[in-house]
């Protein structure tokens, strides 16, 4: 079978990649581009660690084919920070230790940052209820849900 | 004011890789450069429970796009053999008798994982199959033998004392097992070098053991093979010993091809083929007086083990060691009964069985308030070691106890009195919602009960510019074990915590190390880096000594003074390398005071004790058995915290994770013995929208270890876990409310809403 053509912007670059017509985005993202912050912890969209921004949309990026990137925005873990300057949120779960293992952090990261896109003053229930979407083993999500909250009141303080 | 280096010990800074958390730029063994040419390898198992081999036809699996070759036991060049514990029971491959569903019979090896995965399926494997046994109940009433040795602990005459008891009741509990689900799932990368020489990248909390298994599989002797392990994603201790497998496949194909291979299942595959927590089957004979203390108990623990020993033997042994909790059993005797089941075998789970023996004997604490109309608490109280009751049925006396304090403070500050009334004039009123609150205590010991691995070596470097790279034994999973051990070295030399780096774990570097496990990851290593800095500050002092004249020579941050005079640490190091001091040293520990003698049941398996009280309060829908947890409030003591940014994480994550144990994660065999829940979309673990919107944590900060620990901390991994068991007293409480709390509602772990309801159900009528 013949390699797909695929041209598509990643954080904001134009980007072509040639790939299998069944091979996933994250797989795509992963072995061939090496940007391998996002992380498959299960392959069936179920815990998160996937996570990428699609046209402004929050998917698992191990259920997106990877022709189906033709053409479109992704956003991933890597465009998160500008340069050596760490987004707000990054900056943030580093300093309330919101993190402990690191396989889930990216993906909560980028669901967040999903999240104060499109709202930029959530509930407490709506972050809880937002992330749920994100496993993480480690940490009881407590200092996250914290760290999500504190993010988005500076946030609107500097706005 | 000597003041302390920047993030010296006990200073809350971030876990070390925190930055590269945060950027997606941490290193985890599938994010390693793979070298050209790299292959790929998968498991292709058996698709029944127990049952012969009598053929394996493996010509589709070959012929599939991409495949190089298959890989069964006859390729192995060495010991079919991969048992943690060289019970000589876990083949790599099994050649006659497929003894769980999913068993790996082979592997087969492509270009692309896609393709080894696809190929894999293909197989057609006959199997003759056997009567299969799954669960503990059934494995006792087979009379299937025991796959190690039982415990027995005993002090005094526990029938006796029973039979004179002037209060008796006897029961049994249900205690489910549990899945690490570590968000990175096993997975391996073997290169090939020269001769007989194979380095492994490995997800793996014992990269010895790895070693040894893969030499022993490969046929070549320990030296030539290297593990390295930057960091996991989790552990929990279902990396302790089920790497094995995988870093032996690997290797294995590694050493066939010649190119570098990696083996990673999907995690369905790891969730099928990899050892859970025990379940358990906890039967108990209580004798008490009308105050509520036990006067004597006698207590069986059965669990499920799978179909080897692995690490059953310790984890039962712990079980029985923790049945005790934080009370004073006087006549007592405590049993365990490691069952062998067709079933993935079990293995090490944060804990170790200490939680399942626990909630056990929190069971029995339970039922005699209920027998006894009061509030558990206060049965908790009378029977909680003291002064003159204060040994243990393994007969260590518990000589560091704080149990009072802490449940004293913990009450206050949750304002549990208070809190509890409001819940009775709550339920009393009927409705549907429903409340519950409890508070239990945790005390757990700790040491590896096998006492040879309470050892641990560390291997520091300075070099010419000053700058520190330090390596020891542990490896780090996220629990902050490579931040706590610099945080150690900083202080001790004076240097600041970004002058020292932290390298992946090798065997190449520290030997023969223990397993990062059993909590003992920064007891034991820190202890190690601490010596070789010892080492290394004694040869500096030495040579200031000499090169100054003078006696008195003292280490201050970023500076030492010999004399009079300062001198900055880049420019002693400096000095100290044209003078030819060796600026290398290595550390080593090992844990005073343990010793154990199982066939006796007695000695002081545990260097010391940690302890910590929580209360949850929840809320159920007696109509559907949905439950919220609405708030819980935790003291643990951790000693004198190392970093308790880290130690409170891992209190937090310890609590989540056995609440999830005791509510949401179930584990489900069907009756042809597959595990059906074998993915996040059916098994269950907590959700941020599942945990307490009120979660108040506090470390005892007065506490202060009365031994000689690294720097008077305390281990931190394993003892929180159990601080959930509140959770599930909690919901017992709710639904004992529908019935006046005339009785015990026996809820079994995990308490799901199913079982939740179907207990409400029973206590209705």
């Amino acid at each position: 079978m013949s390699r797909i053509h695929v041209t598509t912007t990643i954080n904001g670059e134009e980007t072509d990649f040639l790939c299998e017509p069944q091979q996933t985005l994250l797989d795509v993202l992963r072995d061939d581009l090496d940007m391998t912050g996002s992380k498959e912890g299960c392959g069936s969209g179920d815990c998160g660690a996937c996570s990428v921004i699609l046209d402004g949309r929050l998917v698992c990026s191990c259920l997106v084919l990877a022709p189906e990137a033709e053409g479109r925005s992704v956003e991933t873990i890597e465009g998160m920070a500008e340069g050596d300057k760490l987004h707000p949120l990054q900056q943030k779960f580093l300093e309330m230790a919101a993190l402990q293992c690191g396989v889930c952090t990216p993906g909560i990261l980028v669901a967040a940052k999903n999240l104060l896109e499109r709202n930029p003053d959530p509930t407490e229930e709506e972050v809880r209820y937002w992330l749920a979407g994100n496993l993480c083993r480690c940490t009881g999500y407590d200092k996250i849900i914290r760290a999500v909250m504190e993010t988005a009141a500076d946030l609107r303080g500097a706005a | 004011m000597s003041g302390a280096p920047k993030g010296a010990a006990h200073q809350a800074v971030a876990h070390e890789s925190a930055e590269k958390h945060v950027s997606g730029r941490a290193d985890y063994t599938d994010d390693l450069v793979t070298p050209v040419g790299c292959l790929h390898a998968y498991l292709g198992g058996a698709d029944v429970t127990h049952g012969l081999i009598m053929g394996m036809d493996l010509s589709a699996v070959e012929a599939a796009p991409g495949v190089l070759g298959v890989l069964t036991a006859v390729d192995i060049p060495g010991k079919n053999q991969i048992s943690a514990v060289h019970a000589g029971d876990e083949p790599l491959f099994p050649e006659e008798m497929v003894e769980y569903h999913g068993q790996p019979l082979f592997a087969v090896v492509a270009e692309t994982r896609d393709q080894a995965r696809r190929a894999a399926a293909l197989a057609e494997i006959e199997i003759s199959p056997l009567p299969h046994v799954l669960s503990v109940g059934e494995a006792m009433e087979s009379r299937l033998p025991h796959v190690t040795a039982p415990l027995k602990l005993q002090r005094g005459d526990a029938r006796k004392a029973l039979d004179a008891a002037p209060r008796r009741l006897a029961g049994r509990m249900e205690v489910g097992g549990q899945e690490h689900f570590y968000l990175e799932g096993q997975i391996a990368l073997a290169i090939p070098g020269e001769d007989d020489e194979m380095v492994i990248h490995c997800s793996t909390q014992h990269p010895s053991e790895a070693q040894a298994i893969v030499a022993d599989v490969l046929g070549v002797p320990a030296n030539a093979v290297v593990v390295n392990v930057r960091r996991m994603g989790g552990g929990f201790g279902g990396k302790e010993s089920q790497m094995n497998l995988f870093a032996a496949v690997a290797a294995m194909a590694a050493r066939r091809f010649g190119r570098a291979v990696k083996l990673r299942p999907d995690r369905d595959q790891d969730m099928a083929i990899t050892g859970k927590r025990h379940d358990f089957l906890g039967s108990y004979d209580v004798g008490f007086d009308d105050a509520g203390r036990i006067v004597g108990v006698e207590a069986e623990l059965a669990a499920r083990c799978g179909f080897s020993a692995d690490l059953s033997g310790p984890v039962t042994d712990r079980a029985c060691f923790h049945f005790d909790n934080a009370y004073y059993l006087p006549e007592v005797t405590i049993t365990s009964r490691p069952m062998k089941t067709n079933t993935v075998s079990n293995t090490a789970f944060r804990g170790f069985g200490g939680p399942q023996g626990m909630l056990v004997g929190e069971r029995v604490i339970e039922e005699i308030a209920y027998a006894l109309g009061r509030d558990p608490l206060e049965i908790r109280r009378a029977n909680f070691y003291r002064e003159g009751a204060d040994e243990t049925p393994y007969h260590q006396k518990v000589e560091d106890n704080i149990i009072a304090r802490v449940v004293d403070e913990l009450e206050e500050s949750a304002d549990y009195q208070a809190r509890r009334a409001a819940v009775l004039e709550h339920n009393a009123k009927g409705g549907i919602i429903r409340k519950g609150i409890a508070l239990t205590p945790v005390k757990f010991g700790i040491s590896f009960t096998a006492t040879w691995y309470n050892q641990a070596g560390a291997l520091i470097h300075i070099y010419k510019d000053g700058s520190v790279h330090l390596n020891h034994g542990g490896t780090e999973m996220g629990q902050g074990l490579n931040t706590k051990v610099a945080q150690v070295v900083s202080e001790a030399l004076g240097v600041d915590l970004d002058r020292i780096k932290v390298t992946k774990t090798t065997t190449e570097k520290v030997p023969n190390t223990s397993a990062t496990a059993a909590s003992s990851g920064a007891d034991l290593n820190g202890m190690a880096a601490l010596d070789a800095c010892e080492t290394l500050k004694a040869r500096l002092a030495g040579f200031l000594r000499e090169s100054r004249g003078v006696e008195e020579v003292e280490f201050l941050p970023g500076r030492v003074r010999a004399g009079a005079e300062e001198i900055d640490w880049t420019a002693l190091i400096s000095e100290a390398y044209m003078a030819r001091v060796q600026l290398s040293a290595t550390g080593f520990y090992k844990t005073p005071k343990i010793h154990w003698d199982r066939d006796k049941g007695q000695g002081r398996p545990f260097f010391y004790f940690a302890y910590g009280a929580a209360c949850s309060e929840v809320s159920v829908d007696t109509l559907t058995g949905e439950y919220m947890v609405e708030r819980v409030d935790i003291l643990h003591d951790v000693g004198r915290s190392l970093n308790p940014a880290v130690d409170l994480g891992q209190v937090e994550g310890a609590f989540a994770q056995g609440m999830g144990w005791l509510t949401t994660e179930e584990l489900w065999w069907d009756e042809d013995g597959r595990l059906r829940t074998h993915a996040p979309s059916t098994y269950k673990i907590p959700l941020a929208s599942d945990m307490p919107r009120d979660f108040r944590v506090k470390l005892a900060e007065w506490s202060e270890n009365p031994e000689r620990t690294i720097k008077r901390s305390k281990a931190v991994g394993e003892p929180p876990f159990m601080l959930a068991m509140c959770v599930l007293e909690a919901l017992s409480m709710a639904v004992a409310s529908v019935c006046d709390y005339a009785e015990c509602p026996r809820l079994d772990a995990p308490a799901t809403p199913e079982r939740v309801l179907i207990a409400v159900e029973r206590l209705r009528r």
